[in-house]
């Protein structure tokens, strides 16, 4: 067999095998529209988006990182790279699973409503995974916390039952490791 | 050259050094102070569409003739969603076009503001990049690097959004020779080591074939001259996509004719049994491949080209070769004469001995009728009478088309004008405008069905006022054929919303636009008929009536494999019901 297991993420049968999550890095002008392209391109052609960051990274030149994590099969991320690849405005793409262990971070900030019991339980726990209160009133907390994202998952499932009212995330940022820019 | 001048001089200008002649496009209030810079010079011709759609066509069957980029210019709103139809085309088919779309002046911008759209929002899916200019000092570095973009590595549309107020506006224009992008720089060699590679599988191999497509035809007509003679060196037999006709001359001994749905039997069958496969700038489209799991199994599969996104897209390739046709063809060549390598002779022998067996069975081969004019025949009288001229064929799209593709033969490449991705009705009138334009005293020849021909049918116009002599060959069935075709195979012959009813007296139509018309019926007076269109001076519409219920055979049936085809003859003696051939999982596949 040499077809291509699922054409189309579309399909009824992709993402039932092998489906993979990969963490690309993808260096871009700076100029308007360039996100748009990039949404776009995933979505008109029925790629998953787990999570996407984008800043700028260099003022002078004018460029930003998205870091898009995304998953499907190992055929179906080749073709998402190349096809970012033909966006004019993008430099280079980079898939840092392939890559090895990038490092993987993301900030959360987690709202927990309690009282009593709840209430210390909440702020102990938050000290286990080393969140950061960074706001609190008589019956509440902000925990900031910064991690790989399943950390943050963690931390999210413990805190729900503490009473979790409002989550925020970043989604992911992601670099490689060693010395060489990857 | 550094010189004052408004934004709308500066386009006129950069369209000079660009070396463009011909723009066509429709004026509007957004694009004002360009026509007005246009109406003061004189050495850049704009042609005067009558809707933006035929600019799109017309552009690319200039840019597809002359292997240049093709360029219109449409206003604001309705100009600029006009156009979207021809610019999907044109990324489609990978055709090289800048598009200058007018918008309302900047500070109106997101307003809602009469005839805006968010233009470049709506075309950054249909293009191949798109720009909007917000000040008079980009003007300059996009207008080239526009041009840049639509022809470096797998061409396509660009569209330049230009607020009004941008082109009122002064600055210094800088004369700016070969601008490229700064990053957008493709490949255009390709990997020695792989090139060698595909060379040592090319000498080892014992059923080979080139699957020639549309890049070749885009990396310009020194690919095309690579290809015969590699194609010469080796002897491998060579077939094309619909989009590749011409690379390799129809009258070349080691042609197969087209592939894929409505190719031949000795190309599909040949593809199906190769041990191997040299793809070349072709994109393995669900046309070719047919069932994609039973799509040439013991082959390995090298492929060429210049777009790393279409290796490995829908068929698993074992060598892929990233670069332009032209370069990787070279270092073939080279290659293969440096070291002296010789084809599996004795293999080859069997294999083409196999071939002709296929071949044997003729399956372009139709029943003619001394009665009715039969459409295949009507294209292969028309083939027959203008091979010997200097002639340029587009098509609309359906049956007529694949008829075209199978009966009418090409010897070069940049002849043959079709919307192949896709499939555009109303395509073939607007684009042999366009050729025409740039080739003044050929023979431009729109093979058209009636349905098609009515969907960009005021080009008439056009053609008139620039005297273009365009000759309109329309296949009339009274059908919208391929999807009536389909209905048979598929829906129990329930023509739902398929006849043509109403149609126009295509003669008075003719002459309504003040060009010739010309009815033929009868078999017998066909080639007088189509004599008297070659040798009309003007614009001609043909109106060829021909057999009614005809199919175009023959055919890969959706959801079925190279080596399941239906043959006329199947079809017609064995009494197949037709409506049984295709499965229920064939039938969810366009």
């Amino acid at each position: 067999m040499n077809a291509i297991a699922a054409l189309s993420p579309y399909s009824s049968s992709a993402g039932k095998t092998n489906t993979e999550r990969h963490t690309l890095s993808v260096l871009v002008d700076n100029e308007p529209g360039v996100l748009a392209r990039v949404v776009g391109l995933f979505s008109g052609r029925g790629y998953n988006i787990e999570s996407l960051t984008v800043a700028e990274v260099a003022h002078v030149e004018r460029w930003s990182r998205i870091t898009i994590v995304t998953t499907g099969s190992p055929e179906s991320i080749e073709q998402i790279s190349h096809q970012l690849e033909r966006i004019v405005p993008i430099h280079k793409v980079t898939d840092l699973t392939l890559h090895g262990r990038a490092i993987e971070r993301e900030l959360a900030m987690i709202k927990v409503r309690g009282k009593g019991e709840n209430r210390v339980e909440a702020l102990r726990l938050g000290d286990a995974f080393k969140a950061k209160v960074v706001d609190a009133t008589t019956e509440s907390f902000i925990f900031e916390l910064t991690g790989a994202p399943q950390k943050i998952d963690d931390f999210v499932e413990i805190m729900r039952p503490l009473g979790l009212v409002e989550l925020s995330r970043t989604g992911v940022a992601a670099i490689s490791r060693g010395a060489d820019p990857s | 050259m550094s010189k004052q001048m408004t934004g709308a001089e500066m386009v006129v200008q950069a369209l000079r050094d660009q070396g463009v002649d011909t723009l066509f496009g429709y004026p509007g209030g957004a694009v004002l102070p360009i026509y007005d810079a246009l109406f003061q010079q004189d050495s850049v011709k704009h042609v005067l569409v009558r809707h933006e759609q035929g600019a799109a066509h017309a552009a690319e069957g200039y840019a597809r003739s002359t292997g240049k980029v093709g360029v219109l210019l449409v206003t604001s709103g309705p100009g600029a969603t006009n156009a979207i139809t021809g610019l999907t085309d044109a990324l489609m088919d990978s055709i090289p076009l800048v598009c200058l779309t007018g918008q309302v002046p900047t500070h109106l911008i997101g307003s809602d503001a009469f005839q805006e759209c968010d233009t470049v929002g709506i075309t950054r899916h249909c293009t191949k990049h798109n720009y909007l200019v917000r000040s008079i000092e980009d003007l300059p570095r996009i207008l080239h690097e526009a041009f840049y973009v639509a022809r470096s590595g797998r061409p396509g549309p660009v569209v330049i959004d230009l607020p009004k107020d941008v082109q009122f506006a002064t600055g210094v224009y800088t004369m700016q020779k070969n601008v490229q992008h700064k990053t957008y720089q493709p490949r255009l060699k390709g990997d020695m080591a792989k090139v060698r590679e595909a060379v040592e599988m090319m000498a080892a191999a014992k059923r080979p074939v080139f699957y020639t497509g549309g890049g070749v035809i885009n990396s310009g007509p020194q690919a095309s001259e690579l290809l015969r003679e590699l194609v010469a060196l080796t002897g491998f037999p060579v077939t094309s996509t619909l989009m590749g006709l011409g690379a390799y001359p129809a009258s070349g001994e080691n042609w197969l004719g087209m592939l894929g749905m409505h190719g031949t039997y000795e190309a599909n069958h040949t593809m199906h049994d190769c041990d191997l496969m040299i793809a070349v700038g072709a994109r393995f489209d669900d046309r070719i491949t047919g069932r994609l799991d039973a799509f040439s199994p013991g082959s390995k599969k090298i492929h060429i080209d210049i777009d790393p996104s279409s290796i490995n897209k829908n068929v698993l390739i074992d060598l892929g070769i990233i670069g332009d046709c032209a370069h990787v063809l070279e270092d073939m060549v080279r290659l293969w004469r440096s070291e002296a390598k010789k084809p599996d002779a004795a293999a080859l022998k069997d294999w083409w001995k196999q071939i002709d067996k296929w071949r044997e069975r003729k399956s372009l081969g139709f029943r003619n009728s001394a009665d009715v004019i039969k459409p295949q025949h009507a294209v292969q009288r028309l083939y027959e009478l203008t091979k010997d001229r200097d002639t340029y064929i587009t098509t609309e799209v359906g049956q007529h088309q694949m008829w075209a593709a199978q009966h009418y033969h090409f010897e070069q490449p940049n002849r043959w004008m079709t919307s192949g991705g896709l499939g555009t009705m109303g395509y073939g009138l607007p684009a042999a405008v366009g050729v025409q334009m740039a080739h003044k005293d050929a023979l431009v020849i729109d093979i058209a069905g009636e349905a098609s021909i009515l969907m960009n049918i005021q080009e008439m116009s056009t053609a008139k006022q620039y005297r273009l002599p365009v000759k309109i060959f329309i296949l009339n069935n009274s059908y919208m054929g391929m999807v009536r075709q389909w209905q048979e195979l598929l829906h129990g012959g329930r023509y739902s919303e398929s006849y043509s009813d109403a149609l126009p007296d295509f003669v008075k139509l003719a002459e309504a636009y003040g060009a010739h018309g010309i009815r033929c019926e009868d078999p017998a007076d066909l080639d007088r008929a189509i004599q008297e269109m070659i040798d009309y001076p003007g614009a001609v519409i043909f109106d060829c009536v021909v057999a009614k219920e005809e199919n175009c055979f023959p055919m890969i049936p959706s959801g079925k494999a190279h080596n399941e085809m239906i043959l006329l003859d199947l079809a017609d003696d064995a009494g197949i019901e037709m409506g049984s051939i295709i499965d229920e999982k064939g039938k969810m596949l366009v």
